[in-house]
Formats: C-alpha cells, sequence, structure tokens
C-alpha cells in the first residue's frame, strides 16, 4: 500500500467535526480563575492614574495587576526574535513592551490591568468598575509620515519613529542608472494595506503554577509552543525553562497570528504564582481585532524598467513598512528579508535595489501573516509587470515568457543566483503560465471581452506569475540575517515494542492536517499502515523541541527532520535483522514492512524486529536496545514553490462592484504527499489573498481608533463572493530534502491578489491606465476610479 | 463579549410580555430574535435590568389573510416571510426581501416585528413596509392601536413605540391586481446590511404607471418613501425613458448617509441606480 500521492482523509477530522477537538479555552483545570485585561480605549495617551479599588472589592475578584506591579516585580517586555540594525550598523531600536503598561499607552489595546475573578463575568463586570484618568496625546498611524519630522513620536529612544532602515541587492548607483537607461519605466505606488488575521479560534491562554513541584504549565494557543517558551523563561520571567511545561492543544487557525510570544502568555504564568491558582484569560473577538498581530502595511513605491523589447532591465523599490507600536516577535524579518529577497520573482531583472523603512506608529503590532512578506514582494512585482503591459501595449503573458528566468532542476544544472541574496532551489516557470492559458482559454477570453466592451460590459483578465521562498530555513543563513533562534526542526520516531509507532514532532499542525500528512510518510517509509502511527505534536514535556508551523515549513523541514529519524529506525532495524536472519546487513533489502535476503524468500517483519530490540534475548553483540531515533534537520536552503495564478473578472459600470467569475491556479509546490489537503491549503489561501484585494483591510482613523473592528464592519471572504476555482499543479520536485517537498500552506495567498488587482485594471482599461486604486477594490473606489 | 448582567423572562402570552414590561419600568427590553439587541448587549452597549423574550408566543407568529389585507404576526421570522406563498403571491417584494436578509441562521430567528421596532436605518423591513403601505400594529396595557409605516418609523433607530408598547402585527393592503413590487438591495459585504435598498410597488394598466411607491433602506438615516421619483413616474407611460428620468430624481432634498464604505456622493448615485433597478424591474 502506498499513501504519499493519496487524498487519504484527514484522521484529525473526527475530532472537528463532532465538536470534540479540545481547545485552550476548552480546558478547566481545579481552582481555576479568569481573567480580564483592560486596555487603552486611546491610541496615544500618558496615564495619570488608575484607580483599582472600588473594582478589588467587587464580590468574587481575586486579585488585580497593573503596570506599576509588573514593573515593580522586575518583569521585562517580550523581546523580539529578529534584529535588522541600521544601514550604517547602529543596533535596531528595540524599545520594550511591557506585559501592561504603566505610563503611557502607545495603541489602542495596549494592556493597562488585568482582573483576576472567580468567573470571566465577574472579571469583565470588574473592569468596569476600574477608573482610569488619561492625558490623550495626539497620534500617528500611517508609517510613511511617522518618519516625517514633527510627526507624534511613540517611543522617546526611538527618533523619528525609525526601528531600522534597510537595504539589499546591487549598488543603488546601478540601479538607478539602469532605470535611468530604460526605454519604458513603470512606476506604481501604493498602500499594500494592513489585514487582520482572523483565526476562528480566538487566542487564548492558560497559566498554572503548582508550587508542589515549583513547576508551570502554561495552555496556549500557539503555532510556535517551544520558542514561546524559551522567549517566556529567557527573556522575559527569567524561570527555569525545565520548570516549565508549554501546551499548544487544538488550536483554531492562526494564519500567522499564533507565532508570536503575546503579553498574555507571560502574565498568567506571572500572576498565577502571584495568587496560587491557575488563570484563565481568553480573547474575544474585539481584542482579537485590536491585539492579534495584524499583517503587511506597506507604503511602496515600485519603479521596473524595460528596453525596447520588453525585457526588464531594472527594478527599485522604497517601502516604509509599519511595525505599529512595538516590535512583535518576527517582525523585523517579514519587510526585510522574507520580502526584499523575493524581489526577483520569476524574472531575469539585471539590477535591483530594495530599500526599506521600519516605522513605529501608534497602531496595534504588524507581524507576519500568511506568505508574510511575500504576498508584498509579489504583488508589487505582478502588478508593475501588468501595468507595464497595458502601458506598453504588449500582451502581459507574453511579458512574462520574455523575462522568465530559463528552466533549472538544481540537481544536474545548478541553483538561480538572485540579485537579492537567494539561491532558488529548482524551477520551471513556463509550463505553470502555458498551462493556465490553456486552463482559461486564453485566446478566446481575449475575443470574448473585445464583444463584451462593445456591449458595455467590463470584462478583464489578470496574472501573476509568483514564486515565493518557504521550507524556513537554514539555521545559519537566517542566523547572519539576524534571527536570533535557528530554523531547524526536531523530531523523534519512536517504535513501540509492537511495531506501533509514536511519532513527536516539533511541527504543530493549527489546521494544516500534520496528523494525517505526516503518518502519510511514515507509513510509506516504514512500509506499516497508517492506523498503526500515531503524531504527537504541541506539548514541550513530550517533544524534544520545536520551531513550529509557519513559512509553509512543516513538511519541508519538520517532514525531513522525521525522515531522517525513520532512516536511523531501519539502519538500526537492519542490523538487528541481519542478525536474526543470518545474513550480511548489506545482502537485506527493507520493503512492504519487512527485511528480505536479496534474492531468497528469507525474510523478517518490522514488528518482530521491534520486539526483539525491546526484549534482546537474541541479539546483536554489542547493540544497544530499544528502537527510538531523535533527529534535528537543518535545512541546506529555502524551498521554492511557484505558479501562476489567473483571475477573470467582470465590473459593474454603474455600482463599481467586482464580480470574480473565475480563478485559475496553476501551482508548483514540489512533490505532493496528499492532494486532497493540498488542494484545500490552495483553496484557502486563494480566497484570503481575494480577501485583501477585493474585501479586506484594517482601517484606523488619524485618531488610531480602529474602525472595522467586528465582522459587521471588517469584510471576509464568503463562500458566495467566490466562484468554484479550478486549479491544477506541476511538479519540480524539491532538489534538497528527501521528500522533495516545497510547502504549500502560502501559495495561494501570495500568488492570488495581484491576479485579481491585475483583472479589474485590464476590464477598466477602457478608461486609461488606472495607477491609484488601493486595495481593498470595494465598488465605491472602483466607481470612482472609472468616473474620475 | 460577556453582557451585563439582566433578568431573562420569555413571556407567553402579548398580555403576560405587557405585564412583564410595566412591572420593569422602563428597564426592561424587549427582545424578539435579538440579531441587533444581543450585539448591543455583548459590547454592553446596551444594559437593560431585564429581557422580555416575545419571540415564543405563538399567537404573534402567522401570515394570513384578513379581508382586504394581509396580516403578518410580528413574531413571524424572515423565514416565514421569505417562504409564505400568500405574498409570493400579491405582494412578492415580501419574501424577496426577507431572503436577502442575513443568512439563514439569521432568517430563522430574527423577526419582522423585532426589526421595524429596532428601526436601523439600513434594515431591510421599513422601507418595504413604507412601499407596502402597511399599517403597524401596537398593543399597550391601554388597547391597540394603528399607524401608517409612515407614522411609525420617525428617525435613526426611532419608532412612534411608547414605553410599554408592543409591536404585535403588520397588515398590509393587499394590491390591485397586475401591481409588481420588488425589493434591490446593495449589501454591506461585512454586514450585508443594505448600503441602498430600493423598493418599489408599480401598478401598469395599459402602458401607464400609477400606484407607484419607491421607498429606500440605507441611504438616509431614516427609511424614506421618495416623492419625487413617485411623482415623476405616476400617470406615465411605463418606458425605460421615463423610469431613467425618474430614478434620476432619486434621494433628492434628503441627508444622506456617509461612511467608510460610501460616502454622500456615491450613496446616492447608488440610490439613484437600485430605483432604476427597481422600477425596471416592476415597470420595464
Amino acid at each position: 500500500m502506498t499513501y504519499i500521492g493519496q487524498s487519504v482523509k484527514r484522521v484529525e477530522d473526527k475530532r472537528f467535526t463532532t465538536g470534540k477537538g479540545k481547545y485552550t479555552d476548552d480546558i478547566k483545570l481545579v481552582g481555576m480563575t479568569h481573567a480580564h485585561i483592560v486596555r487603552s480605549p486611546y491610541a496615544h495617551a500618558k496615564i495619570l492614574s488608575i484607580d483599582i479599588d472600588t473594582a478589588l472589592a467587587h464580590p468574587g475578584v481575586v486579585a488585580i495587576f497593573t503596570g506599576k506591579d509588573i514593573a515593580a516585580a522586575g518583569i521585562n517586555g517580550v523581546p523580539a526574535g529578529w534584529q535588522v540594525n541600521f544601514k550604517d550598523g547602529t543596533t535596531m531600536k528595540e524599545p520594550p513592551h511591557p506585559l501592561l503598561v504603566a505610563d503611557r499607552v502607545k495603541h489602542v489595546g495596549d494592556g493597562i490591568a488585568v482582573v483576576i475573578a472567580e468567573d470571566d463575568a465577574t472579571a469583565r463586570d470588574a473592569a468596569d468598575l476600574i477608573e482610569i484618568e488619561y492625558e490623550v496625546l495626539p497620534a500617528v498611524t500611517n508609517p510613511a509620515e511617522a518618519i516625517k519630522p514633527g510627526a507624534p513620536q511613540v517611543h522617546d529612544s526611538a527618533p523619528n519613529n525609525m526601528c531600522f532602515d534597510w537595504e539589499l541587492g546591487n549598488p543603488k548607483a546601478e540601479v538607478d542608472a539602469a532605470i535611468a537607461a530604460s526605454h519604458h519605466v513603470t512606476r506604481l505606488d501604493f498602500i499594500n494595506q494592513r489585514m487582520a488575521p482572523n483565526a476562528i479560534e480566538p487566542r487564548s491562554a492558560i497559566g498554572h503554577y503548582d508550587d508542589s513541584k515549583d513547576k508551570y504549565t502554561l495552555y496556549t494557543t500557539s503555532q510556535n509552543p517551544h520558542l514561546t517558551r524559551l522567549l517566556m523563561c529567557a527573556f522575559v520571567l527569567g524561570i527555569p525553562e525545565h520548570k516549565v511545561q508549554v501546551v499548544a492543544p487544538d488550536v483554531g487557525g492562526g494564519f500567522g497570528s499564533k507565532i508570536f510570544h503575546y503579553i498574555e502568555e507571560a502574565l498568567v504564568i506571572w500572576a498565577s504564582k502571584q495568587i496560587g491558582r491557575p488563570i484563565k484569560w481568553t480573547s474575544d473577538r474585539s481584542e482579537a481585532f485590536l491585539t492579534d498581530a495584524h499583517g503587511r502595511d506597506h507604503v511602496t513605491t515600485a519603479e521596473m524598467g524595460f528596453d525596447k523589447d520588453g525585457k526588464i532591465t531594472a527594478l527599485r523599490v522604497n517601502t516604509v513598512a509599519n511595525l505599529g507600536a512595538y516590535i512583535s516577535t518576527f517582525a523585523p524579518a517579514v519587510p526585510t528579508y522574507l520580502h526584499g529577497t523575493l524581489l526577483q520573482g520569476l524574472y531575469t531583472t539585471p539590477k535591483i535595489h530594495v530599500d526599506v523603512i521600519a516605522a513605529f506608529t501608534h497602531t496595534n503590532a504588524v507581524d507576519a501573516y500568511r506568505g508574510a512578506g511575500r504576498p508584498e514582494a509579489t504583488y508589487l512585482l505582478e502588478r508593475l509587470v501588468d501595468t507595464a503591459a497595458l502601458e506598453m501595449g504588449m500582451d502581459p503573458a507574453e511579458l512574462r515568457f520574455k523575462n522568465f528566468i530559463p528552466a533549472f532542476d538544481g540537481v544536474t544544472q545548478p541553483g538561480y543566483q538572485t540579485q537579492v541574496a537567494l539561491q532558488y532551489d529548482s524551477g520551471n516557470y513556463e509550463p505553470v503560465l502555458e498551462r493556465g492559458l490553456e486552463m482559461v482559454g486564453y485566446e478566446q477570453f481575449r475575443k470574448d471581452q473585445a464583444e463584451a466592451r462593445k456591449n458595455g460590459k467590463l470584462l478583464g483578465i489578470g496574472f501573476s506569475t509568483y514564486i515565493e521562498a518557504c521550507g524556513i530555513a537554514p539555521s545559519a543563513v537566517v542566523g547572519a540575517l539576524g534571527a536570533r533562534a535557528g530554523l531547524y526542526e526536531s523530531a523523534q520516531v519512536r517504535v513501540q515494542p509492537t511495531g506501533k509507532v509514536s511519532v513527536f514532532t516539533g511541527s504543530h499542525s493549527h489546521g494544516q492536517g500534520h496528523e494525517t500528512t505526516f503518518a502519510q510518510v511514515v507509513a510509506d517509509r516504514l512500509g506499516i499502515a497508517m492506523e498503526d502511527i500515531d503524531i504527537v505534536h504541541g506539548d514541550s514535556d513530550s517533544v524534544a523541541f520545536g520551531m513550529g508551523t509557519y513559512g509553509s515549513r512543516s513538511l519541508a523541514v519538520g517532514g525531513s527532520a522525521i525522515v531522517k529519524s525513520i532512516d536511523k529506525v531501519l539502519e538500526k532495524g537492519a542490523k538487528i535483522a541481519a542478525h536474526k536472519l543470518e545474513a550480511a546487513e548489506e545482502d537485506l533489502e527493507y520493503a512492504g514492512g519487512k527485511w528480505t535476503v536479496k534474492g531468497t524468500d528469507k525474510s523478517i517483519g518490522f514488528g518482530d524486529i521491534a520486539l526483539t530490540a525491546y526484549v534482546p534475548h537474541d541479539y546483536p553483540a554489542g547493540l544497544e536496545p530499544g528502537l527510538d531515533f531523535s533527529s534535528f534537520y537543518d535545512p541546506t536552503n529555502f524551498t521554492y514553490p511557484f505558479g501562476c495564478h489567473i483571475a477573470i473578472v467582470e465590473v459593474d459600470q454603474d455600482t463599481g462592484k467586482v464580480t470574480l467569475k473565475r480563478f485559475i491556479a496553476v501551482d508548483d509546490v514540489g512533490n505532493v504527499i496528499n492532494p486532497m489537503i493540498v488542494d484545500g491549503q490552495i483553496h484557502g489561501g486563494l480566497a484570503q489573498g481575494i480577501g485583501q484585494a477585493l474585501l479586506e483591510g484594517v482601517i484606523y482613523d488619524e485618531n488610531g481608533q480602529l474602525v472595522n473592528g467586528s465582522y459587521m464592519d471588517y469584510a471576509m471572504p464568503r463562500a458566495d463572493d467566490l466562484p468554484s476555482f479550478e486549479i491544477d499543479r506541476k511538479v519540480t520536485p524539491c532538489p534538497h530534502n528527501p521528500l522533495g517537498v516545497k510547502g504549500a500552506g502560502e501559495a495561494g495567498c501570495i500568488g492570488s491578489t495581484p491576479a485579481v488587482v491585475n483583472a479589474v485594471m485590464d476590464a477598466l482599461a477602457p478608461f486609461g491606465v488606472i495607477k491609484n486604486l488601493e486595495m481593498p477594490l470595494t465598488p465605491q473606489r472602483v466607481w470612482r476610479a472609472m468616473h474620475q | 463579549m460577556i453582557p451585563a448582567n439582566f433578568e431573562y423572562h420569555r413571556a407567553g402570552s402579548v398580555d403576560e410580555a405587557l405585564s412583564l414590561l410595566a412591572t420593569h419600568d422602563g428597564n426592561a427590553k424587549v427582545l424578539s430574535g435579538g440579531h441587533s439587541l444581543i450585539p448591543a448587549l455583548k459590547l454592553r452597549l446596551n444594559q437593560p435590568a431585564a429581557l422580555v423574550d416575545i419571540a415564543r408566543i405563538a399567537a404573534l407568529r402567522y401570515i394570513r389573510q384578513d379581508g382586504n389585507h394581509i396580516a403578518i404576526g410580528a413574531a413571524s421570522t424572515h423565514k416565514d416571510i421569505a417562504t409564505s406563498a400568500l405574498l409570493a403571491q400579491h405582494l412578492s417584494m415580501m419574501p424577496q426581501a426577507a431572503g436577502m436578509i442575513g443568512d439563514p441562521q439569521v432568517r430563522n430567528v430574527g423577526t419582522i416585528g423585532g426589526s421595524i421596532a429596532h428601526a436601523d436605518p439600513a434594515a431591510d423591513w421599513p422601507g418595504v413596509l413604507l412601499a407596502a403601505d402597511a399599517e403597524i400594529v401596537l398593543q399597550s396595557a391601554s388597547g391597540k392601536r394603528s399607524l401608517a409605516a409612515q407614522d411609525f418609523f420617525l428617525g435613526f433607530f426611532t419608532t412612534a413605540l411608547a414605553e410599554g408598547e408592543l409591536v404585535t402585527e403588520i397588515r398590509i393592503p393587499i394590491p390591485a391586481a397586475g401591481t409588481k413590487s420588488t425589493y434591490q438591495k446593495f449589501s454591506q459585504p461585512a454586514s450585508r446590511f443594505a448600503i441602498v435598498g430600493c423598493a418599489a410597488v408599480v401598478q401598469v394598466s395599459n402602458g401607464t404607471c400609477s400606484h407607484v411607491r419607491v421607498a429606500f433602506n440605507g441611504v438616509s438615516d431614516s427609511c424614506f418613501r421618495d416623492g419625487n421619483v413617485e411623482k415623476a413616474l405616476e400617470g406615465k407611460a411605463a418606458t425605460a425613458e421615463n423610469i431613467a428620468a425618474a430614478a434620476a430624481q432619486a434621494a433628492q432634498g434628503v441627508s444622506i448617509l456617509s461612511d467608510h464604505y460610501a460616502a454622500e456622493d456615491y450613496r446616492t448615485h447608488l440610490a439613484q441606480v437600485f430605483a432604476k433597478r427597481a422600477l425596471s424591474a416592476v415597470a420595464g
């Protein structure tokens, strides 16, 4: 039986679809109390006084802590996990992010006090009884405004609100010269708008200090439990790591927002020790909008030069990235090493330069959100290419074929060295666009479009041929780029005496289906049934270590670590089998769950070897008993999935409403273990990417108030906003990991956004080349673009 | 998202509901579906001492012909109306509008009485009831009274409902044969409330329009009948030109709502677009 390549139904779905998933908020501990956090209603204000007396006297209230208590306890703020220094070598400005603010709040939602009570309703009621006096100060929310002289300052220690500035690519003078010498330059000024991640399960954390063992347990909604433990213990609370267990049970979506170490996690752990009881905090949806790290928010100018034949000559990018009020865990990496490094795209652009300024503003923190940097890079590249095609009167597909990097497999041919630090592993770009054109029926579409235009109907087609970097990442490389952690993964394969297998992985599933996909890999490699395999994740007491799940890294990095451990199991198993079969190891072959002496019918099964390893009566001399191996896998390169997304839209000329008529996606994510799960990942990613193009976007007003912090106002894509997706795949295996996989978690979200926007621009072509239309393309904005 | 404490009372009859309201002397809110009230409670925008739930009063849930009227009990759900054959036969905009409210879960629980008592300017029922010449029946301890929809909806979340009074019935005159009705809506994509909702009723006989009713939701701070559009088409031939000319008069002389999704000029433009679409559907 071969599992790899089969759409095996997800084993975890039994509990998820029958209401038996166990999420953090489902956990009830004896004596547990409930926390409510009092948050700032202002974006920027001095706290003049806090009166907690009435609240503290409210029946059922156990304790109240404020920023003064946190400061008095000498607790550090939550740290950044990545450091990007200024161009001149000056250290990144890293102002503290305290668990609770004592003096000056810096965004709406900043934590001020925590009320701990016998139940959640009492905590909420008592919170209303806390009296806080503020002196409201001017705020700044737009990062490009924040770095101008005279703007309100977020941190005294970060002049001009600059966290760092950064550049990458060819020398700027060379790029400037190449742009100046270009036959045609396409320029776009735009905002890649701020997004709210909106995982369906809100964040939650339970802190439990057990004084009888002097041990802490944190249950938390994390994509990254081990890193949360490391950051919280070593940097925030200064408590010994071996005395802290972090459990991330079932987690209902994250999209990046649950990678990071948040103040509430450290707060419930610290406060639990103070009160001697467990404490649960669960975010409500309003808090989620205010405090789950947001995504994107780049203000960008991008210019692409072309020669007279349409060959790209140069790319110059200037971005001001909004970090929000504080540096979230991976925030510095997102607009830099996950964005600037992708600006080669699929094209042979010979000269590239990117400048990035990371700015503080009086807004919620911005960090990795599905795609993290790569969607921003893809958006600007693909918008430039389609806009250039319109401006130069060229076909956008043809313009891409002219500029594609030629195919390379990364095995017999070297990887492709970009101008922006990366070396692509393997790629074959023309076939995905060719397949996309075939699926959409491109020639016929252009005829239909011309006909529709005659009848006053606005039909448009938009392309996006994207590349991304995932399988994050070689530790030495990211370390040189400022990461304060390695980005390998661990795996332990424990063969039980009966031949059943427990796999402990440092990856963390929060919707990806690891329990199925990983089991398929293990089952095939060992030649045993999937039912005989259990995948364990999300508990720091069970799993040796882990770097978590994000950046589409689980299978490429976590799966490879599992393969390494399986190889060790089979290597040792072969020694035992050779002994039992009285044959030389090199005469054995392993297939179908048994070792066979080549050319004979002498064989011994996996289960017999497992039992022998644990009951080693008749056993190779000098060999340790047991069959249980751990591995750490540190990849040698990123992986580089790519693909072609094509959108067809119709614009209602009367209202400006955009209807997405068709969406074609041809993705190459390397080898595929479970096609159904990959399809699901692509579908979900497409919905999110299309959501950014047409519907979503966090709006702060000039005072820093969040205008659309609810589902009444923030438009998430729904099934009836989307067509039935038409998807296909090509396979260019990853040459540097044992599974040949590249990652599929973010591809849909990275490729789709510019395809939709490009399609709208194509539909609006009769009104001229429109360049100032910002996402989301709401009906009002499109209507104005047509009628301005 | 935890509301402040409140008492909950489920009334079994109108009399019981009225008596419960009287007991709480203005500190109780009527719950009839709750799709607007419960979110307001959760956000603590509203902190009543008690809720009186009237949605389970069986005697308030009916849609029936009563002489030359259709009588709709206030506790009828949007789903009841969306699936009513009687309304589909006589006034198809009613089931059509009901089917555009929220999603199936909302339609299964939300009631027409609850919606109109709340009088959200972006809700779907107010404009539809104006165009239908509906009467709203109100009941209090001192008896019943009936108001024309025009006199019931007073403004932004404001109605003629007095303290201690309930909406019990909506009465709609059965239109003359040959009358057509429609409801056309442009939704906010998050809330799915109306940016513009246009209800239109027209009788066309021998190619001439009469009994022209055009009313809007979402456009202004209250629902309103658009007399300019109505007058422009009343008595005129049912032609595309006349419809376009009438629709171009839409939303004049009223204050226009403005928000980040639809500013005043755009919303006014949409009102004209949807007036044209609605009139084209019934008189085109």
